[in-house]
């Protein structure tokens, strides 16, 4: 490196102004810019820590319906912060264009520029790059479409009652998992368009439901034919999506309702898939854009020193037998595997010229970014995590076989170990294996209109019964008729059964 | 490109609905702790804010997730000793290799309930929630204070605050294109969306010529059409707002008590906490209020609040005293035809011989007739003393406006108070 021409750092002090953002803002911007990140504009909000503290318990939105689960998360958020049990995190990014970000009141400067390098050019370029989002989210309707939720669901409130609102959002906040399209893409949404197809909307299902449920006279020669002939014909794993088309006895509103619903699970549903990534991603960027101006002379020593212990904080893994062990720490994660991948590409070893062939000694700048851009969590790690980064991180793999009294290590951070360790982690991201597989199987058109799910299982691995019974009440109260949900080993055998009404919980093994 | 936009005066509390919402369905719960915090106060911070603790199960949002069993593999950080093929027993309470779901925690209560404070506001409205002065009446209009300010449509005069704008343009529109002739309107319109579009091509000699030619005409015409100015007095709307006189409900509380040498310390400190949460009760929920508090020995005599709960006065008893006084204060002060009177006793019983039956007299014969309530509590362990036998029979002939309870220890105040002060529906009569 040449040396550089040394500037007159930005701010000395450590307390903020809003020209000093706007100098602060300005360079990382154009360090950014530099580096080819590719961003949406940004708006950065400066906001009181009672504000955060509102932001958090409506997920992070600016904007929400009503409910109390939200009510719930602001008590407990404002309780241990109150108490110093927990500091507020240091910043909320929202995807929209333009992309929202928040800067608290009481941070220093060093944070506040620290959150503008994260937020507004590593989170906002991730959320405008990579795939998943792109393809599942459309970035400038979701203020808006946050709006229409909330005043739709006010006026239901209005014309129904709170309770009888609050009720439904209950049970479709139980079922919201289960809302996503994992394969399909759904149309962008857009606030406009749904408040002119929903009328037409209304009258279209109130009259495609009264076909389906025309047919219902039971006659006898039928049995054989309806065994063979299941509705839906295959199974169907949106489960929200299902009751609001087919639900016999809901309302057009508290179909609408349930669409909201749905609509906001799927807009998170890219955020859960690339968490990993998407923190790597924002503190790669940080450190390196903070460095830049470092380099450049634009931020002092006592500056960097800050950022540092702060980043350091943020990245650090506790080892699996720490009391303050609680996973994998995602930034740690992604933060690591991102330098890993610029370090491969820039310095590459002879174990990395025989792991990744294709990227050791390419551009760092192109390859991360076509990494941030293709990749999800699972994908993403399976393809880039290298021996070198589980070595550092000592990562090891436990079975946990239920059938067996011990515990068994699998895997070490060893040649032999590499490729499982990196299935597994890779796995571990997989959203599927994560959440049990539960799909609509059938319902008993021309019986008694019961509603069955199948529990397609993983590892043998069972539902946790007592929050099953109750996730089946609310399915129960969207369905209106008997619930019955099954799960099945991958050769057909049901194991076990549970019922809403209930019949007696049955163990068929 | 970025905007920065500072939001720290925009609205707070944005959270304050679904908080709203979360105590509402939690009631049961907080009701309860609040009466658990009631007893174990003293008295001075009775009205504090307070914290609440809900089981965590019960405010749980179910989802399907994994329960335990199965195989599962999961990857660890940070390993020191272990090698491939290394087995080792399960660790109990599901720590280290367990299924994830619901922190293990070695602090003993950790996770297992869900605490959080309310606030004094929240506290009071959950105590005194569904209380109420029973028999309240509106009485006559004559208090001046109780007017209430009402919209009544707009006028044409008012003080310049009370300007409507959107009225008042609209009432000028409405004018201006009443006295336009219609013709010269269109007129002008057109051509100035012919200058528009000719604004908008390129610059040529012609079209600056056209340009020109355009402006002049448009101008003549709008000399032409009468001046007219954009807004006259004429036109001008002001919101006009009435001032209703409204029936007050006024009352007046007189709290008696009984501070003579047999009540003991416990006892009087009994009395102390039914009367504080009566006060703050009052103060709470009732706007036009008067409290009047007499303390009684052998004489009784009218304190301020002050003294009435920390004065350390005592001596003998005669309870009539106190009620001759209370009934002399009403004849003088609260006529009953203005006033909804309440009187609430507090007393050991114990009273001097001969003397309970001249306070049944007073009370049947001067006072009760006034009252809207009356409520009598007997702070003793012991059998009911004299006063309490007297007493029945006044409740007898006064059954919906008399009212009396027993308190034998602390943990009892507040099911009595509740009790004495429940909110009736009119026409239910459920006397104690």
């Amino acid at each position: 490196m040449s040396p550089r021409k040394k500037r007159e750092p930005i701010s000395t002090g450590s307390d903020w102004t809003f020209p000093l953002i706007e100098a602060y803002d300005r360079e990382i911007g154009r360090v950014a810019a530099d580096f080819g990140l590719d961003t949406y504009p940004n708006q950065i909000e400066v906001i009181t820590s009672e504000q955060m503290m509102d932001a958090y318990s409506s997920v992070g939105m600016p904007l929400n319906y009503n409910h109390w689960s939200f009510g719930k998360q602001f008590v407990e958020t404002e309780q241990n912060y109150s108490r110093g049990r927990m500091g507020l995190a240091y910043e909320i990014v929202i995807n929209s264009n333009p992309c929202i970000a928040y800067l608290m009141e009481e941070n220093t400067i060093t944070m506040q520029a620290l959150v503008i390098a994260h937020a507004c050019y590593g989170h906002n370029s991730f959320f405008k790059g990579n795939y998943l989002f792109r393809t599942w989210t459309d970035a400038s309707a979701i203020i808006d479409y946050l709006l229409f939720a909330k005043n739709y669901i006010r006026e239901c409130e209005e014309k129904h009652g709170v309770e009888e609102v609050e009720k439904l959002l209950d049970s479709c906040h139980a079922l919201m998992n289960y809302g996503v399209n994992r394969y399909k893409r759904p149309r962008p949404l857009t606030a406009a368009e749904e408040r002119e197809r929903q009328r037409s909307r209304e009258e279209y299902i109130q009259r495609h439901l009264n076909d389906l449920w025309n047919t219902t006279v039971p006659r006898k020669e039928d049995n054989d034919d309806q065994r063979a002939q299941r509705f839906p014909k295959d199974p169907e794993e949106n489960i929200l999506y299902f009751i609001e088309k087919n639900a016999p006895l809901l309302e057009s509103w508290q179909r609408e309702v349930i669409r909201i619903v749905r609509k906001v699970a799927q807009y998170f549903y890219p955020q859960k898939q690339t968490q990993v990534m998407n923190e790597g991603w924002a503190c790669f960027w940080h450190y390196t854009l903070l460095h830049q101006l470092y380099d450049e002379g634009l931020v002092t020593d006592g500056f960097m020193m800050e950022f540092l212990h702060s980043h350091s904080s943020v990245i650090y893994q506790p080892p699996f037998d720490s009391p303050y062990f609680s996973g994998i720490n995602p930034y740690t994660l992604g933060y690591n595997m991102m330098q890993d991948i610029r370090r491969i590409c820039e310095h590459p070893t002879d174990e990395d010229r025989e792991w990744f062939p294709d990227i050791a000694g390419s551009n760092w700048l192109e390859t991360l970014d076509h990494a941030m851009r293709n990749f999800k969590d699972e994908s993403f790690i399976l393809q880039y995590l290298s021996p070198r980064m589980m070595r550092e991180l000592k990562l090891f793999s436990i079975t946990d076989d239920s059938s067996r009294p011990t515990l068994k290590v699998d895997a070490i951070h060893n040649e032999r170990g590499y490729r499982q360790l990196r299935e597994s982690l890779s796995a571990q991201y997989n959203l599927g294996n994560r959440e049990p597989n539960i799909q609509v199987y059938n319902v008993n058109v021309r019986g008694d209109r019961s509603l069955t799910l199948r529990h397609f299982m993983h590892n043998d691995q069972p539902l946790a019964a007592d929050s099953c019974e109750e996730v089946l009440k609310h399915l129960h109260r969207l369905w209106g008729f008997d619930v019955h949900l099954e799960s099945v080993r991958p050769d057909g055998e049901v194991t076990k059964r549970y019922d809403c009404p209930p019949k007696q919980a049955v163990e068929v093994a | 490109m970025s905007y920065i936009i500072d939001r720290r005066e925009n609205a707070k509390k944005k959270s304050t609905v679904n908080r709203q919402r979360f105590l509402r369905r939690y009631k049961q719960h907080i009701k309860r702790a609040v009466e658990d915090a009631i007893h174990d106060r003293s008295i001075t911070d009775v009205d504090q804010g307070g914290q609440v603790t809900i089981p965590k199960r019960d405010i749980s949002e179910p989802v399907f997730h994994h329960g335990e069993g199965g195989l599962k593999r999961k990857i660890f950080p940070g390993n020191k000793e272990f090698m491939e093929g290394d087995e080792f027993r399960r660790p109990e309470s599901g720590g280290g290799g367990g299924s994830g779901q619901g922190k293990a925690s070695n602090q003993g209560e950790g996770e297992d309930e869900f605490t959080f404070t309310i606030s004094q506001d929240e506290f009071l409205d959950f105590m005194f929630e569904d209380l109420e002065l029973p028999w309240m009446v509106r009485k006559q209009l004559k208090d001046a204070t109780t007017f209430e300010t009402r919209r009544a449509g707009f006028t044409s005069s008012g003080s310049p605050e009370k300007l409507h704008i959107v009225r008042s343009l609209r009432a000028a529109h409405a004018r201006r294109i009443a006295l336009t002739d219609k013709e010269t309107r269109h007129q002008i319109r057109a051509l100035r969306k012919e200058l528009w579009a000719l604004e908008d091509m390129p610059p040529s000699p012609e079209r600056n010529d056209k340009l020109n030619q355009l402006r002049e005409q448009i101008l003549a015409l709008e000399k032409s059409s009468r001046k007219l100015p954009f807004l006259d007095d004429f036109d001008l709307r002001y919101t006009n707002l009435v001032r209703v006189p409204m029936p007050s409900s006024k009352a007046v509380m007189f709290c008696v008590m009984d501070v003579s040498g047999s009540m003991t310390q416990s006892i009087k400190d009994m009395a102390k906490r039914f009367f504080i949460l009566l006060y703050l009760f009052l103060n709470r929920n009732y706007k036009q209020i008067e409290v009047v508090f007499v303390r009684h020995h052998t004489h009784a005599k009218e304190v301020d609040e002050q003294e009435f709960f920390y004065s350390r006065e005592t001596g003998g008893t005669i309870v009539s005293s106190a009620l001759a006084l209370t009934a002399d204060i009403i004849d003088a002060r609260y006529p009953p035809q203005d006033w909804n009177i309440y009187i609430a006793q507090a007393s050991d019983g114990d009273n001097w011989d001969g003397d309970s039956s001249t306070c049944s007299k007073l009370l049947t014969e001067r006072i009760l007739p006034k009252t809207q309530y009356y409520a009598y509590v007997e702070i003793t362990t012991g059998p009911h003393q004299n006063l309490w036998h007297e007493y029945e029979q006044v409740q007898e002939a006064f059954n919906e406006r008399f009212a009396m309870q027993q308190i034998t220890d602390a943990g009892e105040i507040y099911p009595v108070f509740r009790r004495l002060f429940e909110k009736r529906t009119e026409g239910a009569h459920e006397s104690s």
